[in-house]
């Protein structure tokens, strides 16, 4: 009897939690037909919006990638000096409001700032543009590709490469034939837990951005600013397809996972 | 030839060489023998130069080799948990340092299908690692360390991960194989009979000290030290000095230079006969064959008469 009330807390836990208010959101979406569903989510500001949401998650995850393979290599190869220092920092964006980062970013990167105005002499704009955004969307999912793939690389271990290294591999070529594929399936999750983050990303894009319609508006932004504005029928199709996208990252990461533990 | 001359070795505090000199003869097969965390894996990683010396020298075939990555050594290394490229068929694996060294494919296809055969893989060739046993993937990581010519072999621990059946049939491959190819063999172990059964020559290492070289003969003949008597083979202690014990003579009534033992047990181990004696309060064994002791028809209890034969060495222990 206890096992069955548990499982109906958890249940309706949940219901009140997630199922009802996407539920809402699909049904809010679609009341009026798919029509105005399509229309809404091809008007230009909407395109635009998918348009610079998918380029800056894309900078992001290439980045996070490269980033995220070098530091785990470097966390579980290496001994150095600061190395508990740099497995801190990796954590550091969990913790972080995305909000202070936004601000943080404006201190460093901003107009008035030493580094942000020297480049902005240079015409290199970060903040209120893409470049910003980016930086932004780069720092909240920092640690998922380390993590992801750091414990994979260890439980491998280094003999492997050694191997390697004495049949003559140079040690880039054993890195691209050996621990590459090693790491593959760790990495590809890493990847796609990046990229789910990346494109649902709202408080430090909403401050790096400033918001500009047409320009630097991604769809969370999207989503907020139509609401504000009493266009519910933008606000709720944006909003249903970012769930769409993440129900299919969900799924992704699901076909990566079993093929991980089956190793 | 293979030489490492004065090489030193620290991990932080722990002292894995000091002052290590060792020639290894060009087509010998040399074991590299001692208990664990002795410094003989230590030395043949710096001899395949995945490990730097703290100082010290490694000539490999007349060249210096101290500062030369492990890539350009031409070595083949063998480690102890097979370090199979886990993505790759059996037929990838071989041919890895061939692919490497951009070898023309049809060449690559000849050579990998010979080292197959050499290690009885052929049929294996499209499988992949985690479909074989633990000796079928020890002859494969063989079979990937011979396919560039090494002029060096290198096995560390190569049977320590297998069970007893399979570790025995592999170490009479090996020696095998090595009649074979005649390829500079270096392996390590901690199991005497393994290095008995295989070597041609012997290293034997501990506390990162060579102990003493020689043949597996001259080493158990003619040891140098306690430490070395007793790794290498059974001993017992008689009259303060090391014996082996199936150099203990033991008769039924006294004879000169014998003393008296009394017998506490005896124990049959099939061909062999294991006496347990006490000789003025000291625990000594004797081995004897089936044929003495049905011939001196001891009891437990009785008394004997024990000494050293003639022929034995013994070592006064040195305190």
């Amino acid at each position: 009897m206890a096992k069955y009330a548990l499982r109906a807390t958890a249940l309706i836990y949940l219901l009140f939690l997630l199922v009802l208010p996407i539920g809402l959101i699909c049904w809010k979406t679609f009341s009026g037909g798919v029509g105005p569903v399509v229309e809404s989510l091809s008007s230009p500001s909407a395109l635009h919006a998918f348009k610079v949401t998918v380029v800056v998650a894309l900078f992001a995850v290439v980045a996070n990638t490269i980033f995220g393979v070098g530091a785990a290599v470097l966390l579980v190869r290496h001994e150095f000096r600061g190395k508990r220092l740099l497995n801190a920092l990796i954590d550091l964006p969990i913790a972080v409001s995305p909000v202070v980062v936004g601000l943080a970013l404006i201190l460093v990167y901003g107009r008035f700032a030493p580094l942000g105005g020297w480049l902005a002499d240079r015409g290199i704009d970060i903040i209120f543009s893409l470049p910003g955004m980016v930086l932004a969307t780069v720092f909240v999912s920092l640690p998922l590709v380390v993590r992801a793939v750091a414990p994979v690389l260890q439980e491998i271990g280094i003999e492997q490469e050694q191997a390697a290294w004495t049949l003559g591999a140079r040690p880039w070529q054993a890195f691209l034939r050996i621990t590459l594929p090693g790491i593959r399936w760790a990495l590809g999750y890493g990847m796609v837990l990046a990229l789910a983050r990346s494109l649902g990303e709202y408080g430090a894009i909403a401050v790096v951005s400033g918001r500009l319609v047409d320009q630097t508006q991604t769809v969370t932004l999207l989503v907020e600013e139509r609401f504000q504005n009493f266009d519910q029928q933008t606000a709720y199709a944006a909003a249903f397809a970012m769930a769409v996208i993440a129900v299919l990252t969900l799924l992704l990461i699901s076909l990566l996972r079993p093929k991980e533990d089956a190793k | 030839m293979i030489r490492t001359s004065h090489v030193s070795k620290t991990f932080g505090t722990f002292v894995a060489l000091e002052d290590v000199s060792v020639d290894i003869p060009s087509g010998s097969l040399t074991a590299l023998l001692g208990p664990s965390g002795g410094g003989k894996s230590t030395l043949l990683r710096i001899i395949a130069g995945l490990e730097q010396p703290d100082s010290g020298c490694v000539e490999i075939g007349g060249t210096d080799s101290t500062h030369v990555p492990p890539q350009r050594r031409n070595v083949g290394f063998v480690f102890q948990h097979y370090a199979a490229f886990k993505h790759m068929t059996v037929f990838n694996n071989v041919a890895f340092g061939l692919k490497i060294r951009k070898t023309p494919k049809d060449q690559i296809h000849r050579r990998v299908d010979e080292l197959l055969h050499l290690v009885h893989l052929e049929q294996f060739a499209h499988r992949y690692p985690a479909q074989l046993s633990g000796g079928q993937r020890q002859r494969m990581a063989l079979a990937r360390a011979l396919a560039v010519e090494p002029d060096v072999l290198l096995l560390d621990e190569p049977f320590g991960a297998l069970d007893a059946q399979v570790r025995k049939e592999l170490r009479a491959w090996l020696r095998r194989l090595h009649d074979e190819v005649h390829v500079t063999t270096v392996f390590v172990t901690h199991d005497q009979e393994e290095a008995m059964e295989v070597a041609d020559s012997i290293v034997v290492m501990s506390e990162g000290k060579v102990q003493q070289i020689g043949s597996p003969d001259d080493l158990y003949e003619r040891p140098e030290s306690d430490f070395v008597m007793s790794f290498l083979g059974p001993v017992t202690r008689l009259d303060g000095g090391l014996v082996r014990p199936h150099d203990l003579n033991v008769f039924a009534h006294p004879a000169q230079d014998t003393m008296p033992a009394k017998v506490q047990r005896i124990v049959a181990l099939g061909f062999e006969v294991r006496l347990d004696l006490l000789v003025d309060g000291e625990p000594v064994w004797a081995q004897l064959t089936r044929e003495e002791a049905r011939r001196l028809g001891v009891r437990a209890g009785d008394t004997v008469h024990v000494r050293a034969a003639d022929h034995a060495q013994v070592r006064s222990l040195t305190a």
